[in-house]
């Protein structure tokens, strides 16, 4: 990977965060500090009902992150068991509507629609991606973890995470850059299908 | 008939589901670090190196090295002179899945019903094939299988005159579609021939060869070369972010089928490819 990573803090707070969120450029690296939400399939399916029928998601949304995550259980005495990326993709049909809220950064792994791309350039928000399946190695960069939301889905709970740099890669930036298209094209030996 | 109980299968059962998901595999780690050495790609690279670290902390940290511990898979080979006392296998199975998921802090990830999606709380009830074969022993192979590997999985009844370049084609397009979803660098278990319901229980059953086992018959040790080749022609790379290294191995097995029939299964394994095997 190139050069050193670009440092976050998040919460996405002010003009000059703002503006470094949409600077981002696909193939970047970052290292994430601060706070993150956790959501994936069942709290998705809850949050976006919850703003349906008029009420509030259940974290503070202006210029929060989301990471794809569903934990396993900490052992006594830990802060979290191991917490890598799932698929993003399952999560497409939900996220324009959590960024319209004020959600500027959502980490996870894999491609994501052409909706999702489109919605990252309407709103200047990001889309990295952790390296899934290293999910150890991403738990030691967790420093505190609570349940905020949703206790009663488990693993699927929205649990907010406080992290220290926490290693992403930029894949989909508010200019519509696209790391997957790019990384692959660099590398394919057949021909274009 | 040579006894035994139900309360070892469930022991070797837990074990099986605590290690596998702890400690990842010495052939797969030996695959990742070959890996390292031929990718081209920076990124790869780094990923690769990644993958390597985790394995070492998440023993060390006795955590999972995946947080998706997956469904708990069974192959299980019966002797026929064994007699299974204290209960049958099944709930055996499930008693062992049920201890090792809670007590080795596993995430529980299975649904009792698809539609309403309620937790069963406990990772049960386990997917279990049961054969039955000479002797004494009972096998318990085991693979936690992660939902991001196992929703890529294909199958196609392919008609008998697509041939091999038919099959090579399929299995190249499932890793193409599939992409980034599975976490490549790949296994991949792939299954020619059979029935619809055997191809694709061949294909998974394919992937807990260990991973650079050599593969006795030399025509299939060359098909399979060149699935590898083909795929890894893809350049997805590791975390499919571009890289020479799309998939590790291609395990492939080659069954009677019909005459009118050439099915193909493919079942995909992510680079945490956990897996573990226990005689009793």
């Amino acid at each position: 990977m190139s050069d050193e990573p670009i440092r976050l803090t998040l919460p996405v707070t002010g003009e000059a965060d703002a503006e470094a969120i949409r600077a981002l450029r696909s193939g970047q690296r970052v290292l994430l500090s601060g706070t993150l939400y956790t959501a994936r399939d069942a709290a998705h399916r809850r949050m976006v009902e919850a703003l349906a029928r008029g009420e509030e998601l259940p974290f503070p949304s202006e210029g929060a992150a989301i990471y794809y995550a569903g934990p396993s259980p900490a052992r006594p005495g830990r802060v979290i068991g191991s917490a890598g990326p799932t698929t993003s993709s399952r999560m497409d049909a939900f996220a324009p509507a959590l960024m319209a809220q004020g959600v500027r950064v959502m980490i996870g792994k894999g491609s994501r629609s052409a909706e999702v791309k489109e919605a990252l350039r309407r709103y200047g928000a990001v889309y990295l991606v952790a390296t899934g399946g290293a999910a150890a190695l991403l738990a030691r960069r967790i420093k505190s973890a609570r349940v905020v939301a949703y206790p009663d889905l488990g693993a699927e709970a929205v649990h907010e995470l406080v992290v220290e740099d926490f290693p992403a890669v930029v894949a989909n930036d508010s200019a519509g850059g696209d790391l997957y298209t790019e990384g692959i094209r660099a590398y394919r030996r057949e021909a274009d299908v | 008939m040579r006894e035994v109980t139900a309360a070892a299968v469930m022991a070797a059962a837990a074990r099986l589901c605590v290690e596998a998901n702890l400690r990842l595999g010495e052939d797969v780690l030996a695959a990742l670090e070959e890996a390292r050495k031929r990718e081209e790609s920076p990124t790869g690279r780094e990923i690769l190196a990644q993958l390597v670290e985790n394995a070492r902390i998440a023993w060390e940290d006795q955590v999972p090295v995946c947080q998706d511990t997956g469904y708990a898979v069974f192959f299980v080979e019966l002797g026929q002179e064994v007699q299974l006392v204290g209960g049958t296998l099944e709930e055996a199975i499930n008693a062992g899945v049920r201890r090792g998921y809670t007590e080795g802090y596993l995430r529980k990830s299975i649904v009792g019903d698809p539609l309403e999606r309620m937790n069963t709380g406990d990772n049960t009830p386990a997917v279990i094939h049961v054969r039955s074969v000479p002797g004494d022993r009972l096998r318990l192979r085991f693979m936690a299988k992660g939902a991001g590997s196992e929703n890529m999985s294909r199958l196609a009844m392919l008609k008998p005159s697509a041939g091999w370049a038919g099959v090579k084609e399929f299995v190249r397009q499932a890793v193409r579609e599939a992409g980034s979803n599975p976490c490549p660098p790949l296994v991949l278990g792939v299954a020619v021939g059979g029935d619809f319901e055997q191809c694709a229980l061949a294909a998974k059953e394919a992937l807990l060869r260990k991973v650079g086992e050599p593969q006795p018959e030399p025509r299939v040790a060359g098909l399979e070369r060149e699935l590898l080749e083909a795929v890894n022609d893809l350049g997805l790379g590791p975390g499919g972010l571009g890289g020479r290294v799309t998939a590790l191995a291609v395990h492939l097995a080659l069954l009677p089928t019909h005459i009118a029939a050439l099915p193909v299964g493919v079942a995909f394994a992510c680079h945490a490819y956990r897996h573990g095997e226990a005689i009793l």
